[in-house]
């Protein structure tokens, strides 16, 4: 093959590009810039009149950073997010491990790969008030927990600070690990089996191949769990939203980013809500920048070499 | 073959699980759905309303008018009344009606977080552009925030609309002043007029007070010092008084000497600290719930149940009427186990205005809705003793009050009118704002925060203070 | 769990700790589901009573109810679903044709645009929500379902999984000969590459169905009629208790409703999302 030739094919390179990036400038650049430009504007409606927009510089910055609840909500968000990711992470290992190991010879396996992938289709708002119901005062779980004699009197679930935001995490990690279980498994299976084999023939236990040969191995896929599941984190609104009916309560301490933001672009605030905006946006870079630091340099290593060879 | 007998297992364990419920249906008994009712009492008035006034609507139809009624409203209360009372409208379905060839559009959205207003306030501006069969004809405000439409020009005057001051005589003062903007302009008309009372539970009295007589009863509220005592007695014995400490708010809020937000600055009444302090006493005192109003477990104490057993509830008749579900045979209302006394405070709640849209293309119809409704002693006198609502209207209200053949069935055949007739001559509604539904809302929320111990009253109302802004970005405190 | 302990445990022993752990599992993951259908089946006063393990016979009875009120679910499910079924293919589809690009051409700004995509997979949709709902206002695309679909087109999350597949299961070599039988690269595309990326593509379509099968935050912001709506916002309304008059049959109702065919979909399509799995290792 000459060079014009492979030329013209690579062309179609850019070609192929197109769609993707005419609706990610029309759908998210146009609007991120727009969002940035009206951080800086007065902007936002008082019943049934308009105020502004007034430029007004960095006010709503200002403002928003002159009080500690935006370092509150990220703590919130962050710490729910922990509390759902690590057992999500620990439970996919484990059943990905169990699933893909051949010595287990696991019977039903497609009915529990089957069932455990069911919460994440649940509707995150559906879950979120099925449990906001379950969890009730006088609903179905205090009563079965008194009934066995667990408590002796009801737990008010929705009045704790923990266990609000431990059933946040709860819900997040039963949506979500059958997911993670998937994904896990896939990478495992993909697994060249020959490694396990050579292993064993050496006499090494079956947590020695975890550790020694399948979580190595399992690194990409293991960075798109934890990238997905951040972003996911960051995001979080359906569940504590719908859970605490918008309030975040006890004291806001549920209340998440995202949540935050919603108050301010539901009471039309545009400019306080672009600010916010911008400043997520700082928070989200960052934290990638971080996820990336931590990850990536040897992965793109990696990629590099194997471009290479 | 394994794979997919065992998904199609699990399908066939979940339509089990279905058909299981679908199971004894037949024998039951049929809760009874909110349009059937509806449509039984609509046969009821329409044999009770006079030919004339039939007659009057029917010669409405035809005129060059628009061919659509788009009616906005956030619950179906003031839908269920217009299917009622209204003669010549026929129900298409949940959403649709018809009044000769008009087409009759509902939008309902929930009032929850201001959505309502949101909702409003997005589609009045855009009113005048609208194409006719889109614009918005009439809609109806509670009274915690219809001062903001009243004064707002996207509202029409009744003038407009071909209803004569005259004809409000026989209404409660405070209704027409609160439907009349700040030039004077009456523009929204109730059909209701909404002075609180004390509804307690019959059987609890029995038990903890000796007797269910009203007149017992209100001995033991007579005051905060004897509510405080009773309140006592009913932990005693099991019971809380209230459902919750919100169930206090709207009693001692409705007294305050002063508006929630005076010049721009959210303002915290005595009463409302009243209400603060109150609350916190009954509920560390295990007397009270921190239940939310309209929540499951507030709701909860309308039927027998295990889990909330709260004594009273304070509440105007639309409570009663709308909330306490006397259309399901189970509840206590049903089986007419409520009570009312005056209680140990006077106060109001509420209370739906009906308003016609400025640039209305059916200004005849909305009009005589209006009318209909609101002026109508026939008709109002119907809702009465359909529904026990406690009509705007005087004359009709004195009567009825005075009057051995009406009782209250969910009240246990008492006649609570006189009651509410005293209460309903005492209101004021001088201090409305347009802020009043966001106040409620998040003082309730702030303060649940106190109420159960996880922050003090400095913060939670600090936090009201910051929610409060995030709403309202114009006010300060 | 030291590797000397681990080391002296049998197969037979892990296999029961297996079993132990996944009926666990199970349990958390479907209790939830059976106390929804039960209580689905229990009026209004019944739930009020507290909950018991038996499912009444109020089910057709809530349906009725709800379905004579006035929130349009089927409607809802009909909006959901066209938004639903237009994201997965549109968003497999493209994201596919992006990873395609990145992965078998050589060209000038390949590798900035690759790490220009994974920046902004970090980019959150809720920080652009306020410019995204204004330009919606401006081309009048509000209470649109278009809003809501086109977009997925630049799905970073799905071009990154696609990629990775890609790299394991796409040998340029393939797409090389393919173009020496003459094949145009579109039509290459399409027909080599599609096809071979299908297991990869059954699992993202179903990722994608979901995730906007189950959106809330941005159809909230640009739906406003009933006609329109998706059934997470009516879902959110009912919230609200204005709405049914207090009727948690119905709530209860409505929430199954919601969930229900969303598993029935997954009945069918686990087999790929599962079965594509068990392929990709193969290859591997």
């Amino acid at each position: 093959m000459n060079r014009s030739k492979v030329a013209r094919y690579n062309r179609w390179g850019y070609i192929f590009l197109i769609p993707f990036f005419v609706v990610f400038v029309i759908f998210q650049l146009i609007p991120l810039a727009s969002t940035i430009y009206n951080s800086f504007f007065e902007n936002y409606r008082s019943g049934l009149s308009q105020i502004g927009p007034n430029f007004i510089g960095l006010q709503n910055y200002k403002t928003l950073l002159s009080n500690g609840d935006l370092l509150q909500y990220t703590k919130n968000t962050m710490i729910m997010w922990i509390l759902g990711f690590v057992p999500q992470i620990i439970v996919s290992l484990l059943l990905g491990a169990w699933f893909s190991d051949p010595s287990l010879r696991l019977k039903c396996q497609r009915f529990f790969k089957t069932v455990i992938y069911l919460p994440n289709l649940i509707m995150a708002s559906a879950f979120s008030m099925l449990f906001f119901t379950l969890f009730s005062d006088s609903g179905p779980i205090n009563s079965i927990l008194l009934q066995t004699g667990i408590l002796s009197t009801r737990y008010a679930f929705m009045s704790h600070i923990w266990s609000v935001r431990g059933l946040v995490a709860m819900m997040n990690f039963i949506m979500w690990f059958g997911n993670t279980t998937i994904l896990l498994m896939a990478g495992m299976m993909g697994i060249d089996p020959s490694l396990y084999e050579a292993a064993q023939v050496d006499g090494a236990s079956a947590t020695k191949i975890f550790f020694r040969i399948t979580l190595p191995l399992l690194r990409p896929i293991l960075i798109y769990v934890l990238i997905t599941s951040l972003i996911g984190g960051l995001q979080m609104f359906d569940v504590p939203q719908i859970l605490t009916n918008g309030s975040g309560d006890p004291m806001r301490s549920s209340m998440t980013l995202i949540m935050y933001l919603n108050k301010h672009l539901y009471s039309k605030n545009f400019g306080m809500a672009g600010a916010l905006s911008v400043i997520l946006f700082i928070i989200t870079a960052f934290l990638s920048i971080l996820v990336f630091r931590a990850t990536g340099e040897r992965e793109s290593g990696r990629r590099h070499r194997d471009r290479v060879r | 073959m394994k794979k997919s007998f065992l998904s199609g297992m699990l399908a066939v364990m979940m339509a089990a699980t279905l058909l299981a419920g679908c199971g004894g249906s037949a024998g039951q008994k049929e809760t009874k759905a909110p349009e059937t009712q509806a449509a039984e009492t609509q046969a009821a008035t329409e044999a009770a309303q006079s030919e004339g006034g039939a007659e009057a609507a029917e010669g409405l139809v035809g005129q060059d008018e628009g061919a659509v009624l788009n009616i906005h409203g956030w619950n179906e209360e003031f839908k269920s009344r217009v299917a009622a009372y209204y003669p010549g409208y026929e129900e298409v379905d949940a959403n649709t009606g018809k009044i000769g060839n008009v087409t009759v559009k509902w939008t309902i959205t929930p009032s929850t977080d201001n959505a309502y207003q949101n909702e409003l306030d997005s589609s009045l501006p855009n009113n005048a552009a609208a194409a006719a069969d889109d614009k918005v004809d009439m809609f109806v405000c509670d009274a915690d925030y219809v001062v903001k439409y009243v004064q707002s020009e996207y509202t029409a005057s009744i003038a407009d609309l071909g209803i004569d001051e005259a004809e409000l005589a026989n209404q409660y003062q405070y209704t027409i002043d609160v439907g009349t903007d700040q030039n004077g302009t009456i523009k929204g008309l109730s059909w209701q007029a909404c002075p609180g009372v004390l509804i307690y539970n019959r059987a609890i009295a029995k038990e903890v007070l000796g007797s269910d007589d009203p007149a017992t009863v209100q001995e033991a509220v007579k005051d905060w010092d004897a509510f405080n005592a009773t309140a006592a007695k009913l932990k005693e014995a099991g019971y809380t008084i209230t459902s919750g400490a919100d169930d206090l708010y709207r009693v001692f809020n409705d007294n305050a000497s002063q508006p929630c937000v005076v010049d721009g600055k959210i303002v915290i009444d005595d009463q409302t600290k009243a209400w603060v302090d109150e609350a916190k006493m009954l509920v560390d005192g295990g007397m009270t719930n921190t239940y939310s109003l309209w929540g499951d477990e507030w709701n909860k104490g309308f039927f027998p149940n295990t889990e909330n057993k709260p004594f009273c509830y304070f509440g105007p008749a639309w409570l009663i009427d709308f909330c306490m579900a006397a259309d399901d045979a189970s509840s206590i209302a049903a089986n007419g186990g409520w009570g009312a006394v005056e209680g140990p405070m006077g106060f109001s709640w509420g209370g739906t205005w009906i308003l016609g849209a400025a640039d209305t293309d059916n200004p005849t119809l909305v009009g005589d809705i209006m009318r209909v409704l609101t002026t109508n002693d026939e008709t109002m006198k119907q809702i009465v003793v359909d529904v026990n609502d406690f009509a705007n209207n005087k004359p009709v209200m004195n009567e009825m009050a005075q009057d051995p053949n009406y009782s209250d069935a969910v009240l246990g055949g008492q006649n609570a009118l006189p009651m509410f007739c005293a209460g309903a001559e005492k209101i004021s509604k001088s201090n409305l704002t347009i802020y009043d539904q966001g106040y409620t809302e998040e003082i309730q929320k702030a303060m649940k925060n106190y109420f159960e111990g996880n922050a003090t009253y400095e913060e939670a109302l600090e936090q009201f203070y910051k929610a409060m802004i995030e709403k309202y970005p114009e006010l300060t405190h | 769990m030291s590797d000397k302990k681990s080391s002296g445990m049998s197969v037979h022993a892990r296999r029961i700790i297996a079993y132990v752990v996944l009926i666990l599992m199970t349990f958390i993951c479907l209790f939830w589901f059976y106390v929804l259908f039960i209580n689905a089946t229990r009026s209004h006063a019944e739930l009020s009573r507290g909950f018991t393990p038996f499912p009444s016979s109020y089910l057709l009875t809530n349906w009725k109810n709800l379905a004579a009120g006035t929130l349009p679910i089927l409607r809802g499910l009909v909006n959901s679903l066209i938004v639903s079924t237009c994201s997965a293919v549109l968003c497999t589809y493209f994201s596919t044709m992006t990873a395609y690009a990145i992965h078998i051409y050589d060209f000038k700004m390949k590798h900035v645009l690759y790490t220009f995509i994974l920046a902004i997979m970090m980019i959150p949709t809720q920080v652009t929500a306020l410019g995204f709902l204004q330009l919606v206002g401006k081309m009048h695309l509000e209470n649109s379902l278009i809003p809501l679909i086109i977009p997925t087109i630049a799905s970073p999350v799905t071009f990154f999984y696609m990629k990775q597949y890609m790299d394991s299961t796409l040998p340029g070599a393939l797409v090389e000969a393919a173009r020496i039988d003459g094949a145009g690269e579109f039509r290459t595309f399409n027909t080599i590459a599609l096809p071979l990326m299908r297991p990869a593509i059954a699992v993202q379509a179903i990722f994608t169905f979901v995730s906007s099968w189950n959106n809330y935050f941005t159809p909230a912001l640009i739906l406003h009629i009933d006609k329109k709506k998706t059934l997470p916002i009516l879902i959110a309304q009912l919230r609200s208790a204005d709405y049914l008059k207090f009727d948690m049959g119905q709530v209860y109702v409505m929430i199954a409703f919601s969930i229900f065919p969303v598993i029935i979909v997954y009945l069918i399509l686990s087999k790929y999302i599962v079965g594509g799995m068990a392929l990709g290792s193969v290859k591997g």
